[in-house]
């Protein structure tokens, strides 16, 4: 059985009543950024381990990534199981808070399982090598004669065998195996299956600890006025009416930071959340809000489609000479593509309990997806070294690349909590996060293709226009180029076989924060590109899969490679989603493919018109080849969260903005996909030996440009602006 | 600030509180059930729903003076322990992913299923498309939904 996340050192106390363990992490040389396998084992000091086994029998597993629905406290532990060969029904998971010995805790990327798949495996086998050598020396037989089966080493020949409790302490005193051998993709019984994750249970009783549960003695309750702009500097306070609700105890300003700027707000701190929030509602601000009050999404994408007209910095990548092709060409094939601002929105608003001490140490318990974040983030803003930070990271209510990073509302509260010398939650309500940011940065992009005579592509270019995520609140960006913003579309992303491909860049600097969003700028990008690729297969009179195809085939790909694996997931998609199949009048079939945290999707997806008239997405069918995974039904989930999200993103509102304030502010205002909205999904993986790719964001890109796809196979029309309004088309 | 009584999962709880509290927060921070969440705070994304005699409401915008006298059930009180068909239903098809709109999708689903055992995809919809789940869940929402309409005999509650 699983239990709730609890702080490792009510563990560590626990473990020390009931005896000797064995206990293996990494060495501490080894366990930071780049965690390489080197092992460490020990039987009663303190170490931070990944796998503790007591004489008891309890075995425990750590979780070293937050869980936001992706499915790290299962995907995790089932690293270590499988070569420990234990099942995951017997063993606790406790949830690693942010100690630098854990190395990198941060979730982000699709990641997770990418980047521990060998790690943690190799600190599995290692502990089964020690137990069976512990086990093979009690016996006094050959180790090669023990095998490690369900919890316990079995002595086939004499048909023995011992707990793993049973053989913690001997284990414990075992040198570590420097290269424990790992098992065979054929051998492995939880890794790359169906499995539970073992923080279902606690999700459907209310029992799973969110950062807005989070509850300590004589802890307050805040809610924080911002500027209707985002940005603004606070002028005058009137608390008067706010103090004299009952239950408020204090009015403060309040600090967040966010890309090297401070915005100011003013938090109401009471005895209850609804005091506060009423405490808020009473009060009188007066805010200064020139310099912040221009910002206005018509002007913003004037300014983007201008700078689409010219060139850009070219990237590295680039190839051939584009230009010149597009001289030569017989034809060509030119369309401008924009994607909108938008929100997170993740169900759990921004919330933290936060409290700084009077000896100057700080406690946070959050809804974080980088706790090592987290804590140099806090160190840093309050003066302090990150061990005087201790970091409680709970489940996250979704975050989708918002609660990582920036621990702006996390600052926010450890700074009213060191005002009010108290514990304090702090709550963003919903309208705080809509309207307060990050958001999605809004995109132009610039396509422009060649083909001779024959139809032969000649030259590609795309030119990327918009907000830099990495250079908010940096000095030396001119003339440099966002790599982050060339996601998905630069050759080793995108194989197809066109002899002169350019790709650009041009920044755009908003003045609204921009943020990292499910996928990041491949959710922006390939709506353009793959769009794009559609249209020149219309321009060349071919079947877009078919033209996709070719592309690929004619690049003459290494077995294996992007190349190849791009053909074998669209042939795949070709089959299972009956593409050579003629539909019925009015509707239509779209295709797109992306490559983006190392895993390659492609979707199929079918428009046709309800019974009243409308179009409607009625099928979306995805092949994902993610390389060898971890848990088949996790897989499933993020993919069908990454269409569902992806729909939204491009069927329902955007975030614009009039005079530096959104024009959306809840869920009425900003609407997102409901359970009627859904289409029909299936999902295929493939079957793959290869190294792990991410699995939580590569299912979305494609989405969008399937989509726009599909509608012009439908309608003849082509939507080149996000979100598109299905019921005008 | 008034003496109410709740009754929460056929428990009483006596509160002492601001009337205008929306039930939501007085169930979290005064009676300490934290499985209710608060989404949105305008009725808007059901993460909050709870039964008030049965039929489903959002907690963040009913003021606790109503609920008072009432009948509350909150997912703590669905079952003591998961064996409520759509608990059931939910870990066999493992619908949650950050599980955060789960407790409101559940006491949804468990009021439609209360009055109509069998819902039709239709059905599912028009009682379902209150709660928002940006994870996307909502797949399977509807198998579990299905699948705990099947395990449970016709008819009864």
């Amino acid at each position: 059985m699983s239990t709730p996340i609890a702080s490792r050192r009510d563990f560590l106390k626990t473990s020390a009543l009931t005896g000797t363990a064995l206990v293996l992490g990494f060495s501490e040389a080894s366990a930071h950024d780049s965690i390489e396998s080197a092992v460490f084992a020990s039987a009663n000091h303190e170490i931070t381990p990944f796998v503790m086994i007591d004489s008891s029998g309890v075995v425990t597993l750590f979780n070293p990534r937050p869980d936001m629905g992706q499915g790290t406290y299962q995907s995790m532990p089932a690293l270590l199981a499988e070569e420990l060969c234990i099942s995951l029904d017997n063993v606790k998971i406790i949830q690693t808070e942010g100690d630098a010995k854990h190395g990198n805790q941060n979730a982000g990327g699709s990641s997770s399982v990418r980047g521990l798949w060998k790690p943690l495996r190799t600190v599995g086998a290692a502990a089964r090598e020690m137990l069976i050598a512990a086990a093979a020396a009690n016996w006094s037989v050959p180790a090669s004669e023990c095998r490690a089966e369900n919890g316990r080493i079995i002595h086939a020949p004499t048909k023995r065998s011992f707990g793993y409790g049973e053989l913690a302490a001997k284990a414990a005193t075992i040198s570590v195996p420097k290269e424990p051998k790992l098992k065979d993709q054929k051998d492995f019984t939880i890794l790359g299956k169906p499995a539970p994750r073992a923080d279902t249970p606690m999700k459907v009783d209310g029992t799973a600890k969110f950062g807005i549960d989070a509850k300590v003695a004589g802890m307050l309750y805040a809610s924080i006025e911002r500027s209707p702009t985002i940005g603004g500097k606070v002028t005058k306070i009137d608390d008067a009416k706010s103090l004299k609700v009952k239950g408020v105890k204090h009015v403060v300003k309040s600090e967040r930071p966010l890309f090297g700027s401070t915005l100011e707000g003013v938090a109401v701190v009471a005895e209850s959340y609804y005091a506060a929030v009423k405490g808020r509602k009473a009060l009188a601000v007066t805010w200064d809000t020139s310099g912040f009050d221009k910002f206005s999404t018509d002007a913003f994408y004037e300014q983007m489609r201008t700078l689409a007209a010219k060139d850009g910095i070219r990237a590295g990548s680039s190839k051939g000479d584009a230009a010149s092709a597009f001289k030569s060409a017989a034809k060509t094939v030119e369309a401008v593509y924009e994607t909108p601002f938008v929100a997170h929105a993740p169900m759990e608003p921004e919330a933290v309990v936060a409290d700084y001490k009077n000896d100057g140490t700080i406690e946070i318990w959050a809804s974080t997806q980088g706790p090592v974040w987290t804590k140099r983030a806090v160190a840093k803003q309050f003066g302090t070294t990150p061990d005087k930070v201790t970091v409680h990271p709970q489940f996250l209510g979704g975050s989708f690349g918002r609660k990582g990073g920036l621990d702006d509302f996390i600052m926010e509260a450890v700074h009213i909590s060191k005002q009010v010398k108290a514990p304090v939650k702090l709550v963003w309500t919903r309208e705080d996060d809509i309207t307060q940011g990050p958001f999605r940065p809004g995109m132009v992009n610039a396509l422009t293709a060649s083909l001779d005579a024959n139809g032969v592509v000649t030259g590609f270019r795309h030119r990327v226009v918009g907000p830099s995520i990495q250079f908010q609140g940096r000095a030396d960006i001119a003339g440099k180029i966002d790599d982050w913003a060339m996601e998905g579309i630069e050759p080793e992303d995108s194989p197809y076989a066109i002899p002169n491909v350019a790709i650009e860049y041009a920044h755009a600097p908003a003045t609204t924060p921009v943020m990292w969003w499910r996928s990041v700028y491949a959710s922006t990008n390939m709506f353009g590109h793959e769009s794009f690729i559609d249209e020149i297969a219309a321009a060349a009179g071919k079947d877009p899969l078919d033209f996709r195809l070719e592309l690929l085939a004619k690049a003459n790909p290494a077995p294996n490679s992007t190349g190849a694996r791009f053909q074998a997931v669209l042939t795949m998609l070709k089959e299972k989603s009956g593409w050579s199949a003629k539909l019925p009048q009015g509707k239509g079939r779209g295709v797109a493919v992306a490559r983006s945290f190392e895993s390659i999707a492609a979707h199929a997806v079918t428009v046709g018109r309800g019974a009243d008239g409308k179009l409607r997405v009625e099928k979306v069918v995805v092949v994902l080849d993610c390389g060898m995974h971890v848990n088949t039904d996790t897989v499933m989930a993020q993919t069908e969260g990454n269409i569902i999200m992806g729909l939204t993103a491009a069927t329902k509102d955007a975030i614009t903005f009039k005079n530096g304030r959104t024009e959306q502010t809840n869920f009425d205002t900003y609407r997102v996909l409901r359970i009627n909205e859904v289409p029909a999904i299936e999902i295929y993986v493939m079957p793959s030996s290869n190294a792990p790719g991410g699995v939580g964001e590569p299912g979305l890109p494609p989405l969008a440009p399937a989509l726009a796809n599909a509608v012009f196979a439908a309608t003849g029309k082509r939507l080149r602006t996000l979100p598109m309004n299905l019921d005008a088309v | 600030m008034a003496l109410l009584t709740l009754t929460i999962n056929k428990q009483s709880y006596k509160v002492d509180v601001d009337p205008e509290t929306p039930l939501l927060w007085v169930i979290r921070d005064e009676v300490n059930m934290t499985g209710t969440k608060f989404g949105c705070g305008i009725a808007q994304c059901g993460a909050c729903t709870v039964h008030l005699n049965g039929a489903p409401v959002r907690s963040c915008s009913l003021p606790v003076s109503a609920a008072a006298g009432q009948k509350i059930t909150t997912i703590e009180g669905l079952s003591p322990d998961r064996s409520h068909v759509l608990q059931q239903a939910w870990i066999a098809e493992q619908v949650p992913q950050c599980g955060y709109c789960q407790s409101g999708q559940l006491m949804s689903a468990s009021a439609l299923l209360a009055s109509n055992p069998n819902p039709t995809d239709e059905e599912i919809d028009a009682a379902m498309q209150g709660n928002i789940c940006r994870c996307g869940t909502y797949p399977r929402i509807r198998k579990a939904i299905h699948r705990a309409a099947a395990m449970k005999p016709s008819g009864s509650r």
